[in-house]
Protein backbone atom coordinates (compact mmCIF):
# COMPACT_ATOMS: atom_id res chain seq x y z
CA UNK A 1 0.00 0.00 0.00
CA UNK A 2 2.60 2.46 0.94
CA UNK A 3 4.62 1.63 -1.76
CA UNK A 4 1.91 2.05 -4.00
CA UNK A 5 1.39 5.25 -2.83
CA UNK A 6 5.18 6.39 -3.25
CA UNK A 7 4.91 5.03 -6.83
CA UNK A 8 1.80 7.32 -7.59
CA UNK A 9 3.56 10.21 -5.79
CA UNK A 10 6.47 9.80 -7.49
CA UNK A 11 4.77 9.55 -11.08
CA UNK A 12 2.72 13.12 -9.58
CA UNK A 13 6.21 14.77 -9.25
CA UNK A 14 7.97 13.71 -11.77
CA UNK A 15 4.45 15.20 -14.09
CA UNK A 16 4.65 18.48 -12.43
CA UNK A 17 8.22 18.43 -13.11
CA UNK A 18 7.86 17.73 -16.77
CA UNK A 19 5.36 20.29 -16.71
CA UNK A 20 7.45 23.14 -14.79
CA UNK A 21 10.01 22.31 -17.29
CA UNK A 22 7.81 22.29 -20.44
CA UNK A 23 6.52 25.45 -19.30
CA UNK A 24 9.22 27.17 -18.94
CA UNK A 25 10.50 25.78 -22.21
CA UNK A 26 7.70 27.67 -23.86
CA UNK A 27 7.55 31.06 -21.82
CA UNK A 28 11.48 31.40 -21.87
CA UNK A 29 12.57 29.30 -25.74
CA UNK A 30 16.16 28.32 -26.08
CA UNK A 31 18.09 31.85 -26.83
CA UNK A 32 15.89 34.20 -25.08
CA UNK A 33 18.94 36.16 -24.97
CA UNK A 34 19.70 36.44 -28.68
CA UNK A 35 18.32 39.90 -30.10
CA UNK A 36 20.68 39.76 -33.48
CA UNK A 37 22.80 38.05 -35.64
CA UNK A 38 26.53 38.89 -37.26
CA UNK A 39 25.30 38.92 -40.72
CA UNK A 40 28.71 40.32 -42.02
CA UNK A 41 32.02 40.38 -40.30
CA UNK A 42 35.16 42.12 -42.18
CA UNK A 43 38.73 42.15 -40.79
CA UNK A 44 38.81 43.01 -36.77
CA UNK A 45 35.62 42.56 -35.20
CA UNK A 46 35.08 41.17 -31.55
CA UNK A 47 31.78 41.12 -29.29
CA UNK A 48 32.85 41.84 -25.29
CA UNK A 49 30.04 40.19 -23.38
CA UNK A 50 30.47 40.32 -19.12
CA UNK A 51 34.25 40.85 -19.29
CA UNK A 52 35.10 38.46 -22.20
CA UNK A 53 36.00 39.05 -25.95
CA UNK A 54 34.33 36.61 -28.12
CA UNK A 55 34.83 36.41 -32.16
CA UNK A 56 32.52 38.16 -34.18
CA UNK A 57 31.87 36.01 -36.87
CA UNK A 58 29.11 36.24 -39.30
CA UNK A 59 26.72 33.53 -37.35
CA UNK A 60 27.87 34.98 -33.75
CA UNK A 61 24.83 36.44 -31.99
CA UNK A 62 24.26 39.56 -30.44
CA UNK A 63 23.03 40.05 -27.08
CA UNK A 64 21.87 43.21 -24.82
CA UNK A 65 24.87 43.98 -23.14
CA UNK A 66 26.88 43.38 -25.59
CA UNK A 67 29.89 46.13 -27.08
CA UNK A 68 31.07 45.47 -30.96
CA UNK A 69 34.16 46.39 -31.69
CA UNK A 70 35.74 46.85 -35.04
CA UNK A 71 39.01 47.38 -35.38
CA UNK A 72 41.32 49.55 -37.93
CA UNK A 73 40.60 47.08 -41.01
CA UNK A 74 37.44 46.16 -39.56
CA UNK A 75 33.29 46.37 -40.18
CA UNK A 76 30.56 44.82 -38.94
CA UNK A 77 26.82 44.28 -39.78
CA UNK A 78 24.04 43.30 -37.31
CA UNK A 79 20.33 42.09 -38.31
CA UNK A 80 17.87 42.30 -35.01
CA UNK A 81 14.89 40.11 -34.31
CA UNK A 82 12.96 42.88 -34.99
CA UNK A 83 14.56 43.65 -38.47
CA UNK A 84 16.98 46.79 -37.15
CA UNK A 85 19.63 46.54 -38.95
CA UNK A 86 23.25 47.95 -37.64
CA UNK A 87 26.76 48.40 -39.28
CA UNK A 88 29.76 50.09 -38.18
CA UNK A 89 32.83 50.78 -39.64
CA UNK A 90 36.68 50.83 -38.56
CA UNK A 91 37.76 51.45 -35.10
CA UNK A 92 34.14 51.33 -33.86
CA UNK A 93 32.57 50.72 -30.44
CA UNK A 94 28.79 50.11 -30.30
CA UNK A 95 27.23 49.12 -27.21
CA UNK A 96 23.72 47.32 -27.42
CA UNK A 97 22.30 48.92 -24.03
CA UNK A 98 18.58 47.61 -24.30
CA UNK A 99 16.92 45.27 -26.88
CA UNK A 100 12.91 44.23 -25.60
CA UNK A 101 10.85 43.05 -28.24
CA UNK A 102 7.33 41.61 -28.63
CA UNK A 103 6.64 39.38 -31.70
CA UNK A 104 2.75 39.79 -31.54
CA UNK A 105 2.47 43.62 -30.86
CA UNK A 106 5.65 44.97 -32.29
CA UNK A 107 6.01 47.24 -29.20
CA UNK A 108 9.29 46.96 -27.66
CA UNK A 109 12.80 49.23 -27.05
CA UNK A 110 16.07 49.20 -28.76
CA UNK A 111 18.91 51.44 -27.51
CA UNK A 112 22.32 51.62 -28.51
CA UNK A 113 25.36 53.63 -27.68
CA UNK A 114 28.10 54.84 -30.72
CA UNK A 115 31.23 55.63 -28.16
CA UNK A 116 33.54 56.24 -31.42
CA UNK A 117 33.26 55.47 -35.16
CA UNK A 118 30.57 55.09 -37.83
CA UNK A 119 27.66 53.52 -37.79
CA UNK A 120 24.63 52.96 -40.43
CA UNK A 121 21.05 51.98 -39.39
CA UNK A 122 17.90 51.02 -40.92
CA UNK A 123 15.31 51.04 -37.85
CA UNK A 124 13.01 47.74 -38.06
CA UNK A 125 9.50 46.99 -36.39
CA UNK A 126 10.30 48.48 -33.06
CA UNK A 127 10.40 51.72 -34.57
CA UNK A 128 8.00 51.21 -36.94
CA UNK A 129 5.12 50.45 -33.91
CA UNK A 130 6.10 53.13 -31.70
CA UNK A 131 8.27 55.99 -33.03
CA UNK A 132 10.80 57.18 -30.38
CA UNK A 133 11.27 53.37 -29.09
CA UNK A 134 14.59 53.12 -30.65
CA UNK A 135 17.28 55.58 -29.41
CA UNK A 136 20.81 55.74 -30.51
CA UNK A 137 23.30 58.03 -28.42
CA UNK A 138 26.16 59.15 -28.82
CA UNK A 139 28.98 61.10 -26.09
CA UNK A 140 27.55 64.38 -27.79
CA UNK A 141 23.83 63.31 -29.07
CA UNK A 142 20.59 61.32 -28.68
CA UNK A 143 18.89 60.11 -31.74
CA UNK A 144 15.19 59.20 -31.12
CA UNK A 145 14.67 57.24 -34.44
CA UNK A 146 10.72 57.65 -36.71
CA UNK A 147 12.01 55.73 -38.99
CA UNK A 148 14.20 54.66 -40.89
CA UNK A 149 17.74 55.16 -42.66
CA UNK A 150 20.54 57.55 -41.02
CA UNK A 151 24.68 57.50 -40.26
CA UNK A 152 26.12 58.30 -37.50
CA UNK A 153 30.14 59.70 -36.78
CA UNK A 154 31.40 59.97 -33.44
CA UNK A 155 34.56 61.21 -32.53
CA UNK A 156 35.67 59.28 -29.13
CA UNK A 157 37.11 61.31 -26.65
CA UNK A 158 40.51 59.55 -27.46
CA UNK A 159 40.70 59.74 -31.60
CA UNK B 1 8.62 110.49 -64.84
CA UNK B 2 12.50 111.63 -64.10
CA UNK B 3 15.52 110.02 -65.04
CA UNK B 4 15.82 109.30 -61.71
CA UNK B 5 12.54 107.14 -61.41
CA UNK B 6 13.28 105.64 -64.23
CA UNK B 7 16.41 104.10 -63.75
CA UNK B 8 15.01 103.38 -59.87
CA UNK B 9 11.75 101.31 -61.91
CA UNK B 10 14.53 99.56 -64.08
CA UNK B 11 16.30 98.55 -61.03
CA UNK B 12 13.09 96.87 -59.11
CA UNK B 13 11.96 95.48 -62.97
CA UNK B 14 14.95 93.79 -62.48
CA UNK B 15 15.22 92.99 -59.38
CA UNK B 16 11.81 91.35 -59.56
CA UNK B 17 12.95 89.37 -62.80
CA UNK B 18 15.53 88.14 -60.91
CA UNK B 19 13.29 86.86 -58.67
CA UNK B 20 11.13 85.21 -60.91
CA UNK B 21 14.06 83.80 -62.68
CA UNK B 22 15.18 82.55 -59.31
CA UNK B 23 11.95 80.66 -58.17
CA UNK B 24 11.07 79.28 -61.33
CA UNK B 25 14.07 77.04 -60.77
CA UNK B 26 14.74 74.32 -58.45
CA UNK B 27 16.57 75.51 -54.95
CA UNK B 28 20.39 74.65 -55.70
CA UNK B 29 21.70 72.88 -52.62
CA UNK B 30 23.24 75.16 -49.69
CA UNK B 31 27.31 75.01 -51.37
CA UNK B 32 28.51 74.96 -47.55
CA UNK B 33 29.54 71.04 -47.20
CA UNK B 34 28.06 70.14 -44.14
CA UNK B 35 29.91 67.40 -43.29
CA UNK B 36 32.87 68.04 -43.92
CA UNK B 37 34.91 68.98 -40.65
CA UNK B 38 35.44 65.37 -40.02
CA UNK B 39 36.76 65.92 -36.11
CA UNK B 40 32.98 66.48 -35.59
CA UNK B 41 30.01 64.04 -34.35
CA UNK B 42 27.74 64.14 -37.75
CA UNK B 43 24.29 62.47 -37.85
CA UNK B 44 23.05 62.26 -41.53
CA UNK B 45 19.28 60.96 -42.58
CA UNK B 46 19.28 59.13 -45.84
CA UNK B 47 16.13 57.78 -48.07
CA UNK B 48 14.97 54.78 -47.54
CA UNK B 49 15.64 51.87 -50.19
CA UNK B 50 11.86 52.25 -51.77
CA UNK B 51 12.89 56.27 -51.94
CA UNK B 52 11.20 57.71 -49.19
CA UNK B 53 12.69 59.59 -46.18
CA UNK B 54 11.97 59.34 -42.50
CA UNK B 55 12.51 61.39 -39.66
CA UNK B 56 15.20 61.74 -36.72
CA UNK B 57 15.55 63.97 -34.00
CA UNK B 58 19.06 64.68 -32.56
CA UNK B 59 18.79 66.16 -28.83
CA UNK B 60 22.64 67.51 -27.85
CA UNK B 61 22.39 70.11 -24.66
CA UNK B 62 18.94 70.38 -24.25
CA UNK B 63 18.38 71.47 -28.12
CA UNK B 64 16.44 69.19 -30.32
CA UNK B 65 16.95 69.21 -34.21
CA UNK B 66 14.49 67.29 -36.45
CA UNK B 67 15.76 65.47 -39.58
CA UNK B 68 13.22 64.98 -42.13
CA UNK B 69 14.55 65.65 -45.56
CA UNK B 70 16.67 63.52 -47.48
CA UNK B 71 20.30 63.90 -46.75
CA UNK B 72 19.49 66.36 -43.99
CA UNK B 73 22.64 66.55 -41.50
CA UNK B 74 23.63 67.77 -38.14
CA UNK B 75 26.67 68.47 -37.30
CA UNK B 76 27.71 68.76 -33.59
CA UNK B 77 31.13 71.33 -33.56
CA UNK B 78 33.43 70.85 -31.07
CA UNK B 79 32.33 74.13 -29.40
CA UNK B 80 29.18 72.21 -29.03
CA UNK B 81 26.85 73.62 -31.55
CA UNK B 82 24.75 71.66 -33.89
CA UNK B 83 24.78 73.14 -37.86
CA UNK B 84 22.54 72.01 -40.26
CA UNK B 85 22.61 71.82 -43.25
CA UNK B 86 22.03 68.90 -46.20
CA UNK B 87 25.32 66.49 -47.23
CA UNK B 88 26.06 65.49 -50.54
CA UNK B 89 26.16 62.07 -51.80
CA UNK B 90 29.97 62.05 -51.59
CA UNK B 91 30.34 63.58 -48.40
CA UNK B 92 27.84 60.57 -47.12
CA UNK B 93 29.68 57.88 -49.13
CA UNK B 94 33.62 60.03 -47.48
CA UNK B 95 31.90 59.57 -44.27
CA UNK B 96 29.77 55.96 -44.32
CA UNK B 97 31.27 54.15 -47.16
CA UNK B 98 32.46 51.16 -44.62
CA UNK B 99 29.42 51.02 -42.60
CA UNK B 100 27.05 51.45 -45.17
CA UNK B 101 29.35 48.75 -47.09
CA UNK B 102 28.49 46.37 -44.49
CA UNK B 103 25.22 46.18 -44.05
CA UNK B 104 23.31 42.78 -44.39
CA UNK B 105 21.20 41.92 -47.02
CA UNK B 106 17.47 43.57 -45.70
CA UNK B 107 15.07 40.38 -44.82
CA UNK B 108 12.60 39.50 -47.93
CA UNK B 109 9.13 38.36 -46.93
CA UNK B 110 7.23 35.25 -49.11
CA UNK B 111 3.44 34.26 -48.55
CA UNK B 112 2.77 30.45 -48.66
CA UNK B 113 -0.43 28.66 -48.86
CA UNK B 114 -1.02 25.25 -47.73
CA UNK B 115 -4.11 22.91 -49.27
CA UNK B 116 -6.58 22.67 -46.85
CA UNK B 117 -6.65 20.17 -44.35
CA UNK B 118 -2.95 19.07 -46.01
CA UNK B 119 0.84 19.16 -45.39
CA UNK B 120 1.01 19.97 -49.34
CA UNK B 121 1.53 23.42 -50.64
CA UNK B 122 -0.40 24.97 -53.40
CA UNK B 123 1.23 24.77 -56.67
CA UNK B 124 1.81 28.71 -56.54
CA UNK B 125 3.58 27.85 -53.17
CA UNK B 126 5.63 24.94 -54.31
CA UNK B 127 7.05 27.83 -57.04
CA UNK B 128 7.26 30.51 -54.58
CA UNK B 129 9.36 27.93 -51.86
CA UNK B 130 11.79 27.22 -54.82
CA UNK B 131 12.14 31.25 -54.32
CA UNK B 132 12.69 30.66 -50.46
CA UNK B 133 15.39 28.24 -50.81
CA UNK B 134 17.46 30.55 -53.30
CA UNK B 135 16.88 32.96 -51.04
CA UNK B 136 18.16 31.07 -48.51
CA UNK B 137 21.24 29.63 -50.17
CA UNK B 138 22.74 33.49 -51.12
CA UNK B 139 22.21 34.78 -47.43
CA UNK B 140 25.25 34.59 -44.61
CA UNK B 141 24.13 32.61 -42.08
CA UNK B 142 20.52 32.62 -42.95
CA UNK B 143 17.26 32.46 -40.47
CA UNK B 144 13.81 32.11 -41.19
CA UNK B 145 11.11 33.88 -39.21
CA UNK B 146 7.60 32.19 -39.70
CA UNK B 147 4.84 34.91 -38.88
CA UNK B 148 1.54 33.73 -38.59
CA UNK B 149 -1.42 35.77 -39.77
CA UNK B 150 -5.79 35.75 -38.77
CA UNK B 151 -8.30 37.74 -40.14
CA UNK B 152 -10.74 39.97 -37.89
CA UNK B 153 -13.14 36.77 -36.99
CA UNK B 154 -13.03 36.23 -33.14
CA UNK B 155 -11.00 38.06 -30.07
CA UNK B 156 -8.06 39.36 -29.75
CA UNK B 157 -6.43 36.67 -27.73
CA UNK B 158 -7.65 33.49 -29.43
CA UNK B 159 -6.21 35.20 -32.74
CA UNK B 160 -2.96 35.66 -31.39
CA UNK B 161 -3.14 31.64 -30.09
CA UNK B 162 -4.28 30.70 -33.51
CA UNK B 163 -1.93 32.88 -35.24
CA UNK B 164 0.74 31.17 -33.41
CA UNK B 165 -0.86 27.61 -34.17
CA UNK B 166 -0.19 29.14 -37.82
CA UNK B 167 2.85 29.55 -37.79
CA UNK B 168 3.92 26.51 -35.75
CA UNK B 169 2.77 24.41 -38.21
CA UNK B 170 4.49 26.02 -41.22
CA UNK B 171 7.10 25.91 -39.59
CA UNK B 172 7.16 22.16 -39.22
CA UNK B 173 6.62 21.35 -42.95
CA UNK B 174 9.26 23.84 -43.71
CA UNK B 175 11.27 21.18 -41.18
CA UNK B 176 9.89 18.57 -43.12
CA UNK B 177 11.35 19.89 -46.39
CA UNK B 178 14.48 20.26 -45.22
CA UNK B 179 15.00 23.41 -43.54
CA UNK B 180 16.86 22.88 -40.09
CA UNK B 181 14.27 23.81 -37.37
CA UNK B 182 17.53 25.74 -35.23
CA UNK B 183 17.14 28.59 -38.34
CA UNK B 184 13.44 28.86 -38.15
CA UNK B 185 11.78 31.37 -35.15
CA UNK B 186 7.88 31.48 -35.21
CA UNK B 187 5.93 34.51 -34.36
CA UNK B 188 2.05 35.31 -34.29
CA UNK B 189 0.92 38.81 -35.07
CA UNK B 190 -2.55 37.61 -34.86
CA UNK B 191 -5.49 39.85 -36.03
CA UNK B 192 -2.99 43.14 -35.93
CA UNK B 193 -1.59 43.14 -39.70
CA UNK B 194 -4.38 42.53 -41.81
CA UNK B 195 -3.07 42.24 -45.72
CA UNK B 196 -6.71 43.59 -46.38
CA UNK B 197 -7.86 46.28 -43.76
CA UNK B 198 -11.79 45.03 -42.62
CA UNK B 199 -13.93 45.39 -39.67
CA UNK B 200 -13.97 43.61 -36.34
CA UNK B 201 -15.52 40.14 -37.10
CA UNK B 202 -15.39 39.73 -41.35
CA UNK B 203 -13.80 36.55 -42.41
CA UNK B 204 -11.31 37.94 -45.05
CA UNK B 205 -9.14 34.78 -46.52
CA UNK B 206 -6.23 36.64 -47.89
CA UNK B 207 -5.83 37.81 -44.29
CA UNK B 208 -5.58 34.45 -42.91
CA UNK B 209 -1.87 33.77 -44.08
CA UNK B 210 1.56 32.52 -43.27
CA UNK B 211 4.31 35.21 -43.34
CA UNK B 212 7.98 33.58 -44.35
CA UNK B 213 10.44 36.08 -43.83
CA UNK B 214 13.72 34.94 -44.64
CA UNK B 215 16.90 37.24 -42.80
Amino acid sequence: MAGRWRRALLLFASGVTAGFFLAVLLVHPARAQDVGQIKVSKGAVSIERSGQKLPATVGAKVQPGDVVKTGGDGSVGILFVDASLLSAGPNSVLAIDKFVFDSTTNQGAFESTLTKGTLSAVSGKIAKQSPDAMKVKTPAAVLGVRGTEFAVRAIGPGD
Amino acid sequence: MTERAVTARAVVDLLGLLLLFGCARPVPPPPAPVATPTRDDLVVLLPDQDGKTGALSVTHAGTERVLDTPRAAARITEEGRIVTGIATPEEVQQAFGAALAAQPPRPVSFLLYFLEGKDELTPESQAVLQRVFAELARRPSPEIVVIGHTDRVGTVPFNDALSLRRARKVRDDLVKLGIPADRIEVAGRGEREPLVPTDDEVAEPQNRRVEISVR
